[in-house]
Order: C-alpha cells, then sequence, then structure tokens
C-alpha cells in the first residue's frame, strides 16, 4: 500500500530525444492509474522510471513520500508485469511465481513458500500447472503466472506494461475483468499502461493521457469522456471516435458541413465572427430523429443528410455520411489522425442510432442531435473552449468517491488480502 | 518453432547424410584399424586388419612408452579442463558485460579479441619460449595453461557474446524487479538460459587446447612422472617422441594406438553434453 508520486518527470535520452516531458502525477493509496496513449507517448518509459529500469533525467520520483531516483529496482519493493511476460524459461510455474520468494531480504523457508504459491496458485487457477515450463502454457496461462510472481510479495504497488497485447480479444476481455477484481480485492496501489482506450475506461480509476512524452490529462475515464481539455484527448477517448467538424463563427450560430448550431457562450467570448473552429460530437450524441420522443426533440437540432453506408451491430447502427473537408482544419484534423495511429481516411460524419433505427444507406435520412453534447476546440491549439471546470470537478469528486466505495467494499467482501 | 519436417524429406536428408559419414569416418577407421594391427602387418595395404592384436595399446599403457605416454594423458586432462573452466568463466563476464553494458571501446574490445585470434600462433612461440623461460614457467601446468586462455578466449567471447546478446533484457530486468542484484540475476537467470552457449564455448576451448600442438611441443619438454607434475607435456607433443621398436620401425601403431585413446574424452564430452548443446531454451519465454 503506497503512494506514488511524480513531481516534473523528465526523460532526456543520449541523443537529445525527449521521451518524457515534465510530467507530474499523484497515485493515490489504491487507486489504479492507467497511462495511456498511441505509441511513442512515453507511457512505457514513464512506467519504466516508476519501477527503476530507466534512468530519471530530471524530477523526483516519490514511493510514500520517498525520494526513490537513485534506488535500484530491487529496492524499491514493486512488481510489475511485463508485456511480453519475460517469465524464466528455464524453471517450472511453481518456481517462476515462487521466484521473488527467493531472493534476499524476501527470503522465506520452503514449507511457507510452498503455502503461498499454492494459494497464488488457487486464486490464478494455476494449480496444475505448477509442474510444467512455461513454454509448455498458453497465452492467458502465461500471462496468469506473471502476475502470480507480481502478486506472490507484498509489493509497495503493482505495475502493468501492456499486459494484455497479447492475448486474443477474447481472452483479453476475461483477464481484463480478473486484473479488475484482483486489484480492488488486493487494495494495492497500481500503474497500468495501454495503448487501449478500452482498456483505459473500463479499468481505470483515472487515466493519465500522455501525447509526445507530455501529459495532456489526467482524470476519471467519465470525465476524459465528458469534458476533454484538448483536441487529442477528446479523439483519443471514445469508439468509435469522437467526430470532428470544421466550423465558422457567425452571428451566434456555427455553421457546420450539414447544419448550423448556436454557438455556446464559451466561444462567443474567445472568438471573433469568421473565425475557424473544431466542433467534435460524439457519434452517441445523434439520433434517428424519427425515433425521438417529441419531447426531446425541442432541446435539439434536426437536420437531413444522405448516408452514405450504415453498419448494423444488433443494439445500434453505424451510419456513415461523407462531407467536404475545409482544407485549413484538415491539415490539423490529418495530424491528430496519425498521432491516433489512425489510417487517414475520407472525411465523414460517423453517427450512431439506435437498433431499431430503419436509415439504410443512400437515404435521405433527418438525424437529430443535442448541441449540449458537443464540444468547440479551438482550431490552432487544440485548445478545448467548451470545458465546464465546474461540472469536471464535479466529476471528480464523485469519481473519487465511488472509487473509495467501490474499494471498501471489495475489501470488506473479499476479506483480509491474500 | 521450426516446421516439422515431412518422412519423405527426413528419409532423403538421411540417404544423402551417409556418403558425409563415410567420408568423415573414414580416417578415424583407419586410426582404429592401424592401432589394432599387431606388428609387421601394419604396412600391409589392409584397410582392415587380419590379425587383432592389443599389442599397441599394451605398449602405451604398460610397455616401455608408459613413462612417456600416461603423464602425458594426465597432462592434457588437466591442463585442458583448467584452462577451460578458467576461460569459461572469464569470457562469460567479459561477454556478459559486452553484451549488457554500453561503454567506450566495446567495438575495440571485440575486435581486438578476433584480431589476437587471427595472429598465427607460431609466431608468438618463439618469444613466448624465451619469457617462459627467464621467469621459470618453462614445460608447467601454468605455463602451458596461460598460452590456452590466449588461444581460447577470443573465441569464446565471441560466442558468448553472440549467446547472450539473444537472451531477452527483459528477462533480467524481471529479475531485478523481483528482487534480484545484478549477480543474482546473472547467477539465477542468464546463466542458465545461457547454458547452451557456456557448453558449447566450454567444449569448443577443450578441444583446442586438447587439440594443440604447436604451445605444446614449445613450451614443454617432458611429461615428467605420471603424478608428480614435474612436466608438462601434452599428449599430442609427446606422440612425436614415440620410438619404434627399433630405429628402423616408424611407431605408426603406437601413435595411432594413442590418437584413438585420445580421441575417446572428445567422443564422451560431445555425446555427454549432445543435449544440452542444442538451444533452443528459451522458447516459451516470451509471446510466439
Amino acid at each position: 500500500m503506497s503512494t506514488i508520486e511524480m513531481k516534473h518527470i523528465t526523460k532526456v535520452y543520449g541523443d537529445g530525444f525527449k521521451a518524457v516531458t515534465d510530467v507530474n502525477i499523484d497515485v493515490a493509496d489504491g487507486e489504479f492509474l492507467i497511462l495511456v496513449g498511441p505509441s511513442g507517448s512515453g507511457k512505457s518509459t514513464l512506467l519504466r522510471m516508476i519501477v527503476g529500469l530507466e534512468d530519471i533525467s530530471s524530477g523526483d520520483m516519490l514511493i510514500d513520500g520517498q525520494r526513490v531516483n537513485d534506488r535500484a529496482p530491487r529496492d524499491r519493493n514493486l512488481s510489475m508485469v511485463f508485456q511480453n511476460y519475460a517469465l524464466y524459461p528455464h524453471l517450472t510455474v511453481f518456481e517462476n511465481i515462487a521466484f521473488p520468494l527467493r531472493l534476499g531480504k524476501n527470503k522465506l523457508p520452503d514449507d511457507q513458500v510452498t503455502k503461498l504459491v499454492d494459494d497464488i496458485a488457487d486464486v490464478l487457477e494455476l494449480r496444475e500447472h505448477l509442474d510444467r515450463k512455461p513454454a509448455n502454457l498458453s497465452g492467458g496461462q502465461r500471462q496468469r503466472v506473471a502476475m502470480g510472481r507480481a502478486i506472490i510479495r507484498k509489493a509497495n504497488a503493482f505495475l502493468f506494461d501492456e499486459p494484455l497485447s497479447n492475448l486474443d480479444a477474447k481472452l483479453r476481455g476475461q483477464m481484463r475483468t480478473e486484473i479488475s477484481r484482483l486489484q480492488r480485492r488486493l487494495g494495492v496501489t497500481t500503474v497500468y499502461v495501454t495503448h487501449d482506450q478500452t482498456e483505459a475506461m473500463t479499468l481505470g480509476d483515472r487515466v493519465a493521457v500522455l501525447r509526445r512524452g507530455v501529459l495532456q490529462q489526467v482524470a476519471s475515464p467519465r470525465e476524459l469522456y465528458e469534458q476533454p481539455v484538448n483536441l487529442f484527448v477528446a479523439g483519443f477517448i471514445g469508439s468509435p471516435p469522437m467526430n470532428f467538424l470544421p466550423a465558422t463563427v457567425g452571428d451566434g450560430t456555427l455553421e457546420l458541413p450539414f447544419m448550423t448550431m448556436p454557438t455556446p457562450e464559451a466561444v462567443t467570448r474567445a472568438k471573433n465572427k469568421g473565425d475557424l473552429v473544431i466542433v467534435g460530437i460524439r457519434p452517441e450524441a445523434f439520433e434517428d430523429a424519427t425515433l425521438v420522443e417529441d419531447h426531446q426533440r425541442a432541446g435539439g437540432l434536426t437536420f437531413d443528410a444522405e448516408v452514405d453506408v450504415t453498419e448494423w451491430l444488433g443494439n445500434e447502427k453505424y451510419a456513415y455520411l461523407p462531407f467536404e473537408p475545409h482544407p485549413e482544419v484538415q491539415a490539423a484534423l490529418n495530424e491528430l489522425d496519425r498521432e491516433l495511429d489512425g489510417e487517414a481516411m475520407r472525411t465523414q460524419l460517423v453517427v450512431s442510432l439506435d437498433g431499431s433505427s430503419r436509415i439504410k444507406q443512400g437515404d435521405q435520412a433527418s438525424l437529430w442531435f443535442n448541441p449540449a453534447g458537443a464540444h468547440v476546440f479551438d482550431a490552432e491549439s487544440g485548445i478545448n473552449l467548451t470545458r465546464d471546470e465546474v461540472k469536471a470537478q464535479q466529476i471528480a469528486d464523485e469519481s473519487e468517491a465511488d472509487r473509495q466505495r467501490e474499494l471498501e467494499r471489495a475489501q470488506r467482501k473479499e476479506g483480509a488480502p491474500v | 518453432m521450426a516446421a516439422e519436417i515431412s518422412p519423405k524429406a527426413k528419409a532423403w536428408l538421411a540417404v544423402a547424410a551417409v556418403p558425409i559419414i563415410l567420408y568423415t569416418l573414414l580416417p578415424i577407421g583407419w586410426i582404429l584399424s592401424l592401432s589394432l594391427k599387431g606388428g609387421t602387418s601394419i604396412t600391409d595395404r589392409n584397410y582392415f586388419p587380419r590379425h587383432w592384436s592389443w599389442d599397441s595399446y599394451k605398449y602405451i599403457f604398460t610397455g616401455p612408452a608408459h613413462n612417456l605416454f600416461v603423464p602425458a594423458l594426465i597432462n592434457s586432462i588437466g591442463i585442458c579442463l583448467i584452462a577451460t573452466i578458467i576461460g569459461v568463466a572469464l569470457s562469460a563476464f567479459a561477454a556478459y558485460g559486452i553484451a549488457r553494458l554500453d561503454f567506450p571501446g566495446k567495438r575495440l574490445i571485440l575486435n581486438t579479441a578476433l584480431l589476437t585470434a587471427f595472429f598465427p600462433a607460431i609466431s608468438l612461440v618463439t618469444p613466448l619460449f624465451n619469457v617462459w623461460r627467464s621467469v621459470h614457467l618453462y614445460n608447467t601446468w601454468i605455463g602451458m595453461i596461460i598460452p590456452y586462455l590466449v588461444l581460447t578466449l577470443p573465441i569464446s567471447i565471441w560466442t558468448l557474446t553472440a549467446f547472450f546478446r539473444q537472451i531477452p533484457w527483459e528477462m533480467e530486468q524481471a529479475a531485478q524487479v523481483d528482487g534480484a542484484t545484478s549477480w543474482q540475476a546473472f547467477r539465477k537467470v542468464v546463466l542458465p538460459l545461457a547454458a547452451p552457449g557456456v557448453f558449447t564455448t566450454a567444449i569448443i576451448s577443450f578441444f583446442t587446447a586438447w587439440n594443440d600442438f604447436v604451445f605444446a611441443t614449445s613450451l614443454s619438454s617432458t611429461p615428467g612422472k605420471a603424478w608428480h607434475f614435474d612436466g608438462a607435456q601434452t599428449v599430442p607433443a609427446a606422440l612425436s617422441y614415440f620410438t619404434g621398436k627399433s630405429n628402423f620401425i616408424p611407431p605408426t601403431g603406437f601413435v595411432a594406438a594413442a590418437a584413438v585413446i585420445v580421441t575417446i574424452p572428445v567422443v564422451i564430452l560431445v555425446l555427454f553434453f549432445q543435449k544440452r548443446i542444442v538451444a533452443g531454451l528459451t522458447a516459451g519465454a516470451v509471446k510466439g
């Protein structure tokens, strides 16, 4: 049980490349923090600096208030699950899990080791595999062995480096819930690196979004989703991703492709008439106008557009509406797309409709959306002009309260940690 | 994992292997045959001996030549084993450092090591002979072990460096996070994983020293008395001092018998370590 504080952490490589720049994050005791970002964002480097496998160029790393910058990994008492598991191939599963207990200050007598490993093996359902070698295990089993090795020791914190990226989709889902349950039950501070926004949203108490080594936003998944600070965070969080539409500020209105919406107050203050902005609207904010109930309809805008392609997924239906890109904004959006590892596709609006919608491809459809859910971004800096700080704070407080409650409940239910 | 070879391809490979095996076994069989032909039948121009006899073996183990051969055999085994053990230990540390650490002059060390391996041994022998005489290392075990280390270290460092580089660094980092010191990580994780490499290196070193003639014949004069360690001549050098039963009969049979005896440890070593030499121990450590 520990807190981890990162103060102005910077990593500069020998060739002058800045992998991590001035990152400040406090991880609370028992908190599950996610470091997320596209490849090359410095998230793994940051994790390796916490555990001590990478030197810190400047800044302070504090674990439980103690500066650990100059401590070797073994003196930080953290445990880590590596992306490729890094199991010891010459040892059996039993010895792999017991490995930390066979060394130096963690050394325990054999009977105690056996008991601990057996307990862990029961939790992770590895009982019948204890005598096998890692080479003979499936991906999911190897993953569990790596986790067993991490949790057998009373470590101050768990660190995960993209632990699920080598598993197939189904197993990934299972292991995700497994990790979540384990973390709650043990109540151990956890830092988890992933490039997958779904993992970030589902696992994390808070999520830190990194871009090219610079921290963009640390917040609860809900806050990231509802009140992103900039274009990058907005584009990274959510699936399918947020639509970005070029818009021109008019007289109290914003001129978008397909429609015109009232200018939010914050935008009127920051921008002049004729300025170019980017409006971000989540696909979920749209609905088939025929399915919207009358009392709701007045709160939103209805517009007509031709649907290019639809995809029906049972519970929902995606519709794609191409539009003419705006040359000035398009460069910025393409750049963003590249950073988010997306393939530069045609400019189109993606809308998520109810599964019962009868809109078909080629139809001239009538769509409804609520402009309150839209965000307006500065076209150059990408800053969110419509972020509501009060609301964001409220979400943060609620999330923290939820976390505390969840943690207490999990601990009470499961009894003492393993 | 390599693809499975089909039974048909396997059969063809076996057929193709036969001429190669025959080609390599021919001279060995010839030596064996010579060692088993007694007396004058050596020159009878038959590949297979007509009369089997253990005379040559008796001659070198219990007969007149045993004072030469037995202590030489002891010297060979002792010197080569010690040189191998020291050589592997030293090269393991050196190779680990080269594979894992970044320091100025790393390439220089590797290239120099390779360069010394290319250096013709014969050019070292004369100066070494003079130095050894003045520092009283001539005809001593240490005096033999040192040149053998020089001979085997470069190649050992190179092979082990290659093996250490193959071991995923993450394995070691995992050990360090688990609480291991650098030494523990090396001993408990890296070394066992590099075992095939270590054994391969050990065997190469051992053979190099075992088969050496140039240093042995120049830096030692007598095999000494058995178990007295008062000489350092090894078998390859001692063979050249074999004499026939008279001045007019070449000691062909005795040399052949000694050669057979000297080959046996080599065969045993290879058979014994065959399994360990097979690489691929790291399969399954990481994904894939």
